[in-house]
């Protein structure tokens, strides 16, 4: 009996992943997420937009990504074999474009012409300004000022594409404010406008999409190792943020119970300093950016600013899937400081020869202590969600390099 | 139960053939001492219903005005227990004046629905405008709400029809706010004439009285709006004279302020006879 995606049941008809997700959005936008959910419902089952997508993701996109055996790194650790899922070779250097290319074919199919998004680390925003310039549309980037401070090379490439950049001064210039901004442009151009957020968060339908359109990642994936190992892994590791790559990495193994489903939290500064973007291991659940989720928060219900040297961790939330795996005991929450991401940045180039950003190091900061646990005749997947070269100038800083 | 205070407020409106002028005030903006004179500052010149602004750290519906009134707010420390004592005293000697909470979901949650509403009921607050829990997330705030007598006051914006409209309705109580713009508070100038109609629409499907808000703020705009709705709502044109105040660090100014523009809209909404 295959019992896989059996957990395809969630969400439920309101959006929710057990007591997570939901709808959580000013009466403005409440028209326009059911009318994004019945558009998608229709485009799942419109054989045409799969085939579209599929065209794009082999011939624009590069899929399916390799499933490469980062055999100095399992040596260096003496443990379980260790896989990387490269999705960092992707077209745009990460995995965002896998998301951002179905949005952006949903917002075509629903006739809008100017399309927003958010970004942090950029990686997101050169996805959607990536595809926007593929189909002569109209691109908004909101990006925190900090971000744009730290992510200089993506803010020139989104400008390149034709996306216009609106750097966010409110809050502490980071992710969630940019975005707030996103969310207060998409109420005021609701005609117009098509938000295209990227990460697995936000009101229902957005994390079942995301996840929906990042799940190609574990799909290959099981499908590759299956091929090359002849079973399934042990576990398979991916760092998290809001959480996309994560989800689509683990989703298509959530019914395979002897695979370990285990993501990485940046821990910043540490979790104990309170300087941290651990949503997880450090918040509490709450209600924000439209969903109810595991948030960074005060007694108070304020939201706490969220740390790490990871600009596409820096978020307070985390997608509302990720709580419900966690509180259901199906994944596991780990943590990485920054010091030890950066270790692991090191780590991975000189032994393996490829760059990771720093979002993966987080990942691989945790894999040596897994790879040890599971022991030689493991097997684990580690989701190489995207490339190192916009880091550099921030990893340099970090290790007080003059450039 | 007998009549709540929102009824009452609007009955007494239309007994004066007008509608109704509710302002907004952030809680603690600039300080709580200076919220509490501004409350009676408002009531005194012809505020019929007042918004009490709980500060949020991500207000997402808000423009700059209200974006900066909170983070004033905050920045002075101001808790939700704060803003329900500011209410609290308010009531101890007045009445009559509803108050609603208006704010974002997280803080309350955070509370518990069931503690806040508890807390809140005793304070003498009225009701509440939670703008991140649409009717779809709203159900658990208005079972606890319907125990303590509190009204769940919806919004309807430009982008409600006729079967949105039904939905909002369902549950709600005291009166409709009607969102005049797509848009974020304090941005851009409603146009009555083509919203009109969505008023007139959502009035009777709702069986409530409609407010209108978002974008107005002053005299002229206020008489235009009293035209089409049972009431006006001016939040982001009260809040800048909290920011006048901390700016000049005079926060005595801002309930004088608050006061001469209440009265002001005041004058113009009951220009407008309302039959």
């Amino acid at each position: 009996m295959d019992l896989r995606n059996t957990w395809d049941k969630w969400p439920d008809a309101n959006g929710r992943f057990g007591e997570f997700g939901g709808r959580y959005v000013a009466e403005t936008l409440m028209p326009l997420v059911l009318e994004l959910e019945a558009e998608y419902r229709k485009a799942k089952q419109d054989p045409a937009f799969a085939a579209e997508m599929q065209d794009l993701w082999t011939h624009y996109v590069g899929r399916p990504s390799p499933l490469y055996f980062a055999e100095r790194l399992t040596e260096h650790f003496g443990g379980a074999k260790i896989y990387f899922k490269r999705d960092e070779l992707n077209h745009t250097g990460a995995h965002k474009i896998n998301n951002c290319l179905g949005q952006v074919l949903l917002a075509r199919r629903m006739g809008k012409k100017r399309i927003i998004a958010e970004t942090g680390a950029g990686q997101h925003g050169v996805a959607t300004a990536t595809i926007c310039a593929r189909f002569g549309l109209e691109c908004v980037v909101f990006m925190g000022e900090t971000d744009v401070e730290r992510q200089k090379p993506n803010v020139f490439r989104m400008r390149l594409l034709g996306a216009k950049i609106i750097p966010v001064s409110s809050g502490t210039g980071t992710l969630k404010d940019a975005m707030n901004e996103a969310l207060r442009d998409w109420v005021t151009n609701v005609e117009t406008t098509f938000y295209c957020i990227g990460t697995a968060a936000g009101p229902h339908p957005y994390p079942e999409i995301v996840r929906d359109f990042q799940s190609v990642i574990g799909t290959e994936a099981r499908a590759q190792i299956l091929e090359r190992e002849g079973r399934l892994p042990d576990a398979v590791m991916a760092c998290i943020g809001g959480g996309s790559n994560a989800i689509g990495l683990f989703h298509p193994f959530i019914d395979d119970e002897t695979v370990r489903l285990i993501g990485v939290e940046a821990a910043g500064h540490g979790i104990e300093t309170g300087l941290h973007a651990a949503a997880l291991n450090g918040g509490k659940p709450g209600i924000l950016h439209g969903n109810r989720t595991y948030l960074l928060q005060t007694d108070d219900g304020q939201i706490i600013d969220a740390h790490s040297i990871s600009a596409g961790l820096d978020y307070p939330g985390i997608g509302p899937e990720h709580a419900f795996l966690r509180d259901m005991g199906r994944a596991e929450y780990l943590s990485c400081t920054d010091d030890e991401a950066l270790a692991a940045f090191q780590l991975c180039t000189r032994l393996e020869g490829i760059i990771p950003a720093l979002e993966p190091a987080h990942a691989l900061a945790r894999v040596g202590e897994v790879a040890k646990e599971l022991g030689p005749k493991g097997l684990m997947i580690l989701n190489m969600c995207g490339r190192g070269d916009k880091d550099v100038f921030s990893v340099a800083k970090a290790l007080g390099v003059e450039m | 139960m007998g009549r709540t205070r929102i009824e009452a407020a609007f009955a007494k409106a239309r007994g004066e053939h007008r509608a109704v002028l509710v302002t907004y005030l952030m809680a603690g903006d600039p300080d709580l001492e200076t919220s509490y004179q501004a409350l009676c500052a408002l009531r005194d010149n012809g505020a019929d219903l007042i918004e009490l602004g709980a500060p949020f750290t991500d207000p997402m519906a808000d423009g700059a005005a209200i974006q900066k009134a909170g983070l004033r707010s905050l920045a002075a420390g101001t808790k939700l227990s704060d803003v329900i004592a500011l209410a609290a005293r308010f009531r101890q000697d007045d009445q009559t004046t509803p108050l609603i909470l208006m704010g974002y979901a997280n803080p309350v949650h955070s509370m518990g629905y069931d503690v806040f509403a508890q807390k809140a009921a005793a304070a003498g607050i009225d009701g509440s405008i939670i703008v991140d829990l649409p009717p779809e997330e709203d159900a658990p705030l208005r079972e606890v709400y319907a125990r303590h007598g509190l009204s769940v006051i919806r919004l309807a914006t430009p982008t409600t029809d006729e079967s949105r409209a039904a939905k909002v309705a369902e549950g709600a109580s005291g009166f409709i706010y009607f969102v005049a713009v797509t848009g974020v508070t304090g941005a851009g100038s409603a146009d009555p004439a083509a919203i009109a109609g969505k008023v007139a629409m959502v009035k009777k499907v709702s069986g409530l009285p409609v407010c209108v808000g978002f974008g107005v703020k002053s005299g002229a705009q206020a008489a235009e709006m009293a035209k089409i709705a049972d009431g006006v709502v001016v939040g982001s044109a009260f809040v800048e004279k909290a920011g006048d105040a901390q700016a000049s660090g005079r926060f005595g100014d801002a309930p004088p302020a608050m006061g001469s523009l209440a009265r002001e809209l005041q004058g113009a909404i009951a220009s407008v006879r309302k039959s």
